[in-house]
């Protein structure tokens, strides 16, 4: 369908619901029920919706092309995210509703001795790897910046994890065979825009990176086929890089003898060259880079900001964290503001790019306000900092939150 | 390992690899045949024509209204990102109209 066409659909598809619209609610008639994330300044209320395929309860935040948020009480549940409580985020709104398991075909080419076109089985024949690792939206918590930024105006819940099944990426580049001079590999998928002369979406990486035999194809994500909408049959996974490039419905593998100039790669999802990637907003002059390496974060998941606790009882206070590209070495408490901290207990070590539960204990000892933090140092010595950064984009966030309670 | 009082596993430090050979054998997958949400919600209220005749083409409505408000020159800067960056087939004379929408339902107060 040429672009033409898909607008005269559009507006006839417009036109046919017309009489409706002054019928219309806020929230869809499937949404029937409302959370507040809450963003500073609003709006911050979100119907929650269970009308996408494969998915159960998620946060609406747009539905076409579908942008999900995972609803935080989800990861008090465990370490990993169901598939089905995911959160999905895409691009363009082409995105194919029907994949034939049988002819579809990934293709590797470009600057390779020997061009591949791959059947699922063909992939599934190379030797079988699993990793978990966190998966996180580059915007992630952009709701949250002040001043706001526009954007995908997502609270904490942009981001799971899971156990991915699959081949490595360099098994996958060997058997094609990259020739000497390769600089990039580019990554394409399913999903088009609508419009025809607007840039496909494609992410890039150093050679070096595709080949470090981490970098994976996963065609299951906890154990299962991936839901179409986190990239059936086959996604990139990368672990402790952003989710960006962790390219859904793969289909296309180019090995590029040149650097990548393809606008998603080299213009769209650059951060500031800067420590925490932050600069001052109306800041000029900022030398720009893609972003990269994931960085620490945790989070408080069993208390919600307002909670009330009991004075004088033990508060059991539990959470996830994840090291960025690195595991995680320490979750440090405080339940006075960052007055002090204790050391939490961590959970079960399910490989460095996972989520990893940890746990504190305090007692109230007098009636009213506590401030609850947590604070993740990943193996590299990298903590998270006290203030948030700001970027025109929204990305990277990775603050301590403070979570208030009452104790009464 | 010990249990503790949320029932789930602790384990002493122990070190695994990020990366190991899956044990468990997965089978082909089986073909996807799904039904997506349309988004095809219409803007409400006067001067609604411009931005629904042109923005719901590439994306649902919900985009928008969940944006925080933003000064005149901040919506101005998106529609000229999506006409320029995306490639919005927003006619040219429907702008101002898109812009007094957006200003006047999410524009700073």
């Amino acid at each position: 369908m040429d672009m033409a066409d898909r607008r005269i659909l559009t507006r006839r598809h417009l036109m046919g619901s017309a009489g409706l619209a002054g019928l219309a609610l806020a929230s869809p008639a499937w949404a029937a029920k409302t959370v507040r994330l809450p963003l500073p300044g609003g709006p911050d209320e979100r119907p929650l919706t269970s009308a996408f395929p494969q998915k159960g309860s998620m946060i609406l935040q747009r539905t076409r092309p579908p942008l999900l948020e995972t609803p935080f009480e989800v990861f008090d549940q465990g370490v990993f995210t169901p598939n089905d409580r995911f959160f999905v985020r895409w691009h363009w709104s082409m995105i194919p509703t029907e994949v034939d398991a049988a002819s579809f075909r990934l293709a590797v080419r470009g600057h390779v001795e020997r061009p591949l076109s791959l059947t699922l089985a063909e992939v599934m024949a190379l030797p079988q790897v699993e990793m978990a690792a966190v998966n996180q939206c580059s915007g992630n918590s952009r709701g949250f910046f002040e001043p706001r930024v526009a954007g995908g105006e997502w609270g904490n819940g942009a981001m799971g994890n899971a156990r991915w099944t699959g081949v490595r990426l360099k098994d996958v580049l060997d058997k094609a065979g990259v020739k000497a001079g390769a600089v990039q590999v580019r990554f394409n998928g399913l999903d088009n825009p609508v419009v025809a002369d607007a840039p496909d979406f494609m992410k890039s990486l150093a050679v070096d990176h595709a080949r470090d035999g981490e970098v994976m194809i996963a065609y299951a994500m906890n154990g299962k086929p991936l839901p179409l909408l986190n990239g059936f049959p086959l996604r990139l996974v990368v672990p402790g890089w952003y989710a960006t490039y962790w390219m859904k419905m793969l289909n296309d593998i180019e090995v590029l003898d040149r650097p990548d100039e393809n606008f998603w790669t080299k213009t769209a999802y650059t951060i500031p060259d800067t420590p925490g990637a932050n600069m001052k907003p109306g800041q000029t002059g900022v030398s720009m880079v893609p972003i990269n390496r994931m960085v620490p974060r945790s989070f408080i998941t069993n208390l919600a900001s307002g909670a009330q606790i009991k004075t004088g009882a033990p508060v059991a206070v539990r959470g996830i964290a994840f090291g960025g590209d690195t595991g995680v070495k320490q979750v440090d408490f405080s339940f006075d503001g960052g007055k002090s901290w204790e050391t939490a207990r961590l959970g079960k070590d399910e490989g460095k790019y996972s989520f990893r539960r940890w746990e504190a204990h305090f007692t109230p000892q007098s009636k009213g306000n506590y401030t609850l933090m947590a604070r993740c140092t990943n193996s590299s010595g990298s903590a998270q900092p006290n203030e948030p950064n700001w970027n025109p984009a929204g990305f990277m966030r990775n603050n301590i939150e403070a979570t208030p309670v009452v104790a009464a | 390992m010990m249990r503790n009082i949320f029932g789930f596993a602790f384990a002493s430090a122990v070190a695994f690899a990020a990366l190991s050979v899956a044990a468990k054998p997965v089978n082909l997958p089986k073909s996807v045949n799904v039904k997506l949400p349309d988004g095809l919600e219409m803007f409400e209220g006067a001067g609604a024509d411009a931005i629904n005749n042109n923005c719901l083409v590439c994306h649902s409505r919900g985009m928008v209204l969940n944006q925080p408000v933003m000064a005149k020159a901040g919506w101005e800067a998106e529609v000229a990102k999506m006409r320029n960056v995306y490639k919005a087939p927003v006619n040219e004379a429907d702008v101002p109209a898109i812009v007094d929408y957006l200003v006047r339902t999410k524009g700073t107060k």
